[in-house]
């Protein structure tokens, strides 16, 4: 009860930053809009439909899981940040389990992303992406769980992080090359051997293809889409959060104490 | 209620130790400092007591409970004061302190103030009076003074009546007022709940005010005990004699036993003695004398400014 409550009140904390963080918050919608906006009607336009589906609803799916994904996980990254303005200190410091402390801080940015998810799917609507209403009830929560897979990413990139410094220099090859080994643009079904290897190693692929095979469930394409069937996709995310947690936390506390 | 036996550390890629096998005592309810010039290894120190950092070798207790293997029960224990204020500057001040109450299990989680227990909005309030000020508690504390910022800190770490007290050079960087109103608030809440408190400082006359002294230069300890027994052991103190027939002087200070240096102006050591006594024997018409007591701080920076090997 103690550490729920724990958890419960670093989650808070993380949400209230942000509703107070006005310049965030609009930073936040601009970049999956442009992404959405000039990114996919730009490559439709030039395109059509090459693969035998519509390019727009390709990307608008891949940005959304994507844009929440990476979301969750910088935000976890922003730990280093409390290190470095000494809050972290009053957490490490609390009785309570180390854990708890990350999964708070997990629970807290995926919240934080949560708004950003209804913002891309308002966007994607006005620009005529075919958004049903069941799908659209069905995204919300599957965003939850998209952004609760990247802060458990987010925590295994943290634990080998020194500053906020290394965390800006190393993200975007953390996160760049995923964009493409994932597909938040460009399909990944024919990828050359040494790739596809690649791609199936980058755990944004999964949470991209589990939103696909929900929003394609219900506005399905002349040929299959995504890769994987859902319970595939949330039984390897499944996997690999528990991999990350335990991981991440273990390595994250070691380097934090073992100094 | 603190035992550190012959504790070590040595950073990563470090070339020598930050804390080089240092061992006390800290008894329940006493005040003791810990001081030090900047890098002595008292951060370090704290830290590993307050179980942030692992020891390298050697151990301690807190309350009975190991810092290594037993770190929960420790930071039940323990409130901490940081040198770098560890307040959450997007928070209100009862936000911050509603997140500590949460986090150490004394009240449970709920998303608003006004839908947490009444015993805690009873607390905030008394906190708020202690603090001197009334709705502020609800401002951001981006917008509190340095002064009101620690003083919020101090009140926070004493939410879940630690045993024991950290409080790393708590003065850092407030003015003279705030500085002793944090004093004053910190001796009446050693009064009335007896909490044991571990001071670091580099102030000397921060530590005078501690039941008892550890000072510690390049990790290692130099000296402990009560402010006036390190008083008594670093300091020199002596009274300076001189007369206008020196040998007359001399005689007299061979006579009497008085031990004695220098060829006039005479060096004599007081050890202990009654001042007044020696000089009351000289018969010799004196036309200098000068005590020289040198204060606690005179013999810190002795100590501390040595060269470094």
């Amino acid at each position: 009860m103690h550490e729920l409550s724990a958890v419960l009140a670093i989650a808070h904390r993380d949400f209230v930053k942000l509703i107070r963080d006005r310049a965030r918050l609009v930073s936040d919608f601009a970049f999956p809009l442009i992404l959405i906006g000039v990114l996919g009607t730009s490559l439709q336009a030039g395109f059509g439909t090459p693969g035998g589906f519509n390019l727009l609803t390709f990307v608008f799916t891949g940005v959304f899981a994507q844009t929440i994904w990476q979301s969750a996980a910088l935000g976890v990254i922003s730990l280093i940040a409390d290190r470095e303005q000494d809050f972290s200190q009053e957490m490490f410091v609390s009785p309570i389990s180390r854990y708890s402390i990350i999964f708070g801080k997990i629970i807290g940015e995926s919240l934080v992303a949560l708004p950003q998810a209804l913002a891309i799917l308002v966007f994607g609507y006005v620009i005529g992406v075919p958004l049903s209403l069941p799908v659209l009830l069905a995204l919300v929560p599957l965003a939850f769980v998209v952004a609760v897979f990247g802060g458990a990413f987010g925590v295994l990139v943290l634990s080998n992080l020194k500053s906020q410094q290394t965390a800006n220099q190393i993200f975007p090859f953390v996160m760049l090359p995923q964009f493409f080994l994932a597909g938040v643009f460009n399909p990944i079904d024919n990828l050359p051997w040494f790739l596809d290897i690649l791609s199936r190693l980058a755990p944004m692929r999964y949470a991209i293809d589990l939103v696909r095979d929900v929003y394609y469930a219900a506005h399905p394409e002349p040929v299959s889409v995504a890769l994987l069937d859902a319970p595939t996709n949330l039984g390897i995310m499944g996997a690999m959060f528990v991999l990350f947690m335990v991981a991440g936390t273990t390595l994250f506390v070691r380097s934090e104490r073992n100094r | 209620m603190i035992q550190v036996v012959d504790l070590v550390k040595r950073y990563r890629k470090a070339h020598r130790n930050a804390v080089d096998g240092i061992s006390f005592e800290v008894g329940g309810g006493e005040f003791f400092a810990l001081l030090g010039p900047n890098g002595a290894g008292k951060t370090t120190t704290i830290s590993i007591l307050t179980t942030t950092l692992l020891p390298t070798t050697g151990g301690a207790t807190i309350a009975g409970h190991d810092l290594v293997t037993e770190a929960s029960a420790v930071r039940r224990e323990v409130g901490i004061i940081f040198q770098r204020p560890s307040l959450d500057q997007n928070l209100t001040g009862e936000e911050n302190v509603r997140l500590h109450a949460i986090l150490y299990g004394i009240h449970p989680y709920a998303p608003a103030f006004r839908l947490m227990e009444t015993a805690y909005r009873r607390r905030v309030g008394e906190l708020a009076e202690l603090l001197g000020i009334g709705r502020e508690v609800f401002d951001p504390v981006r917008t509190f003074s340095g002064g009101m910022r620690r003083k919020l800190e101090i009140v926070r770490s004493l939410l879940h009546d630690p045993k024991v007290l950290f409080l790393d050079e708590p003065t850092a960087g407030l003015d003279p007022p705030s500085r002793r109103a944090l004093w004053g608030y910190l001796d009446a809440v050693r009064r009335e709940r007896e909490t044991t408190i571990f001071l670091t400082t580099h102030y000397l006359e921060e530590a005078e005010q501690a039941d008892r002294i550890c000072v510690i230069d390049d990790g290692r300890i130099v000296a402990q005990g009560t402010p006036a027994a390190i008083k008594a052991e670093l300091v020199d103190e002596y009274v300076l004699v001189d007369a206008d027939h020196r040998p007359a002087l001399l005689a007299d200070l061979e006579r009497l036993g008085l031990p004695h240096s220098g060829e006039g102006p005479f060096r004599i050591p007081l050890g202990g003695r009654q001042i007044h006594e020696a000089l009351r024997a000289i018969e010799t018409p004196l036309n200098v004398v000068q005590t020289h007591s040198p204060s606690l701080e005179d013999a810190y920076l002795e100590i501390v400014d040595k060269p470094r090997a």
